[in-house]
């Protein structure tokens, strides 16, 4: 991050910087990992600023908490170029690039109705798998319905 | 002779099969044409459960009656008297009806329904049709057909007409041709109806090219088989849209004048868009597709179940 992007938001202590996400995915970003434990971290987010890599971003804060590899898997599904940073005593201790999962399960919804995975939602749980990365695309391992970057978005959004 | 790709195994998708592995099958299949009375009855003391979720005549017959000919009982279960229909799931459906029976033919209307029941289940599952891709044991049959009739797959030209989208027997066909090199394959469809993007996608990997036609007439003269299928109104999301388009591409004698010696197959039944008067031409392979349908689909059973330890 820039200075000018530093004096946006206050430097944490110990905690996750998620950088380079989507501009206008931020709040999808903190959706998608909110779980019971982080519960009540405090969370920053800086919205649609200026990057040199992505024309506009969003950057989350979460202090505290450190992502797992199957969050930053996660995230990717909706921030396919974010990076994470991961911050001990104001220090970067580790950063790594948010890399797309090779199968989601249960995450995403197949988008065909006659798929038996939606018509049995309770008793099955969905698995897509990695179909394309550039851009972004899941193919349903029941049916072979495919899941645009943009409809990955929309359901996670 | 090696069983390994079929002893015990899940009968899902043609995909999964390889041409040797088809091969095999109609090799046995051809046994069981040629020589019916010396068919060894390889499913003795075996219990064959079919479980179709859709209505379906002759599919489950001719699993039941094959069942029956290599020797195994048969169970069957029927969805409107039994729990599916107060809501059971799928997954507990197949784990009481695997508790019963050594081998389930089932068929769902939904696409991935034989995949999720090959997950829970121990015993081997035949998919009797999924969905609108999946029905092996036709494709099977379909090939075997034109094996006997045309003495190869290889090297034919083939029009696959009608419902290319909804239609599980042509999609499986062309998945089925995929694993043969056609020299052409025409698909002829209205456009509400034609292949599905992933379908398509699936084909174009295994480098099965098709080219989309308008009309049948054009290409009658220029193929060696003629696959159609049945225009299903269940199928349709709008019923506005079947009533537009069930009359088109329909096969009549006249309509196969300049046919030459190209056949036509159905996997019937048939709702108006092959006329009788078909029937009695040197073209109408429907009667003999239909025909193969026990003998193939008893190869299928010996080979998955035929001969596996107890
Ligand atoms: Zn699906």
């Amino acid at each position: 991050m820039s200075d000018k992007e530093t004096m946006l938001v206050q430097k944490i202590s110990d905690g996750t910087v998620i950088d380079h996400v989507s501009a206008g995915k931020s709040l999808s970003v903190l959706r998608l990992l909110s779980n019971p434990q982080n519960r009540g971290v405090t969370v920053a987010l800086v919205m649609n600023v200026g990057s040199s890599k992505m024309g506009r971003k969003d950057i989350v804060k979460m202090e505290g908490v450190e992502l797992t590899d199957e969050q930053v898997q996660k995230l990717a599904l909706i921030a396919p170029l974010a990076t994470v940073v991961t911050i001990r005593s104001f220090r970067v201790t580790q950063k790594k690039n948010a890399v797309p999962p090779k199968v989601v399960t249960g995450i995403l919804n197949c988008t065909s109705t006659t798929c038996i995975s939606v018509k049995e939602k309770e008793s099955v749980q969905s698995i897509f798998s990695l179909a394309g990365s550039s851009p972004l695309s899941y193919k349903c391992k029941f049916c072979g319905r495919i899941l645009s970057e943009q409809e990955i978005s929309a359901q996670l959004g | 002779m090696s069983r390994d790709a079929w002893s015990g195994k899940d009968v899902l998708s043609i995909l999964d099969f390889s041409r040797q592995d088809l091969e095999q099958l109609f090799a046995v299949a051809d046994d069981f044409v040629e020589r019916p009375d010396s068919v060894e009855k390889s499913l003795s003391d075996r219990i064959v459960a079919t479980a179709f979720f859709e209505p379906s005549t002759r599919t489950r017959l001719s699993f039941s009656t094959a069942a029956i000919k290599l020797g195994a009982k048969v169970i069957d279960l029927s969805p409107e008297a039994s729990s599916v229909m107060k809501g059971e799931s799928l997954p507990d459906t197949i784990r009481m009806l695997e508790s019963y029976s050594d081998l389930i033919v089932m068929r769902h209307p939904s696409e991935g329904a034989a995949l999720l029941a090959s997950e829970v289940g121990r015993v081997p599952i035949v998919n009797g049709g999924d969905g609108s891709q999946h029905h092996p044991s036709q494709a099977m049959l379909d090939l075997f057909t034109i094996k006997r009739l045309k003495g190869r797959i290889d090297g034919l030209r083939y029009a696959v007409l009608g419902d290319v989208r909804y239609a599980r027997s042509a999609t499986s066909f062309l998945y089925g041709l995929s694993k043969y090199s056609p020299r052409v394959v025409y698909l002829v469809s209205p456009e509400g109806l034609r292949i599905k993007s992933e379908v398509k996608a699936t084909l174009d990997g295994f480098n099965l090219e098709t080219q989309q036609v308008e009309d049948i007439e054009k290409v009658l003269d220029k193929v060696d088989v003629v696959y159609m299928t049945r225009i299903q109104k269940e199928r349709f999301p709008d019923p506005n849209e079947y009533e537009r388009v069930k009359g088109s591409y329909k096969i009549t004698k006249s309509t196969l004048a300049n046919a030459k010696d190209a056949i036509v197959m159905h996997p019937l039944p048939r709702t108006g868009e092959l006329a009788y008067d078909v029937d009695s031409l040197p073209n109408a392979a429907y009667m003999e597709q239909a025909r193969m349908g026990v003998p193939v689909r008893m190869a299928l059973l010996h080979l998955v179940l035929g001969d596996r330890k107890r």
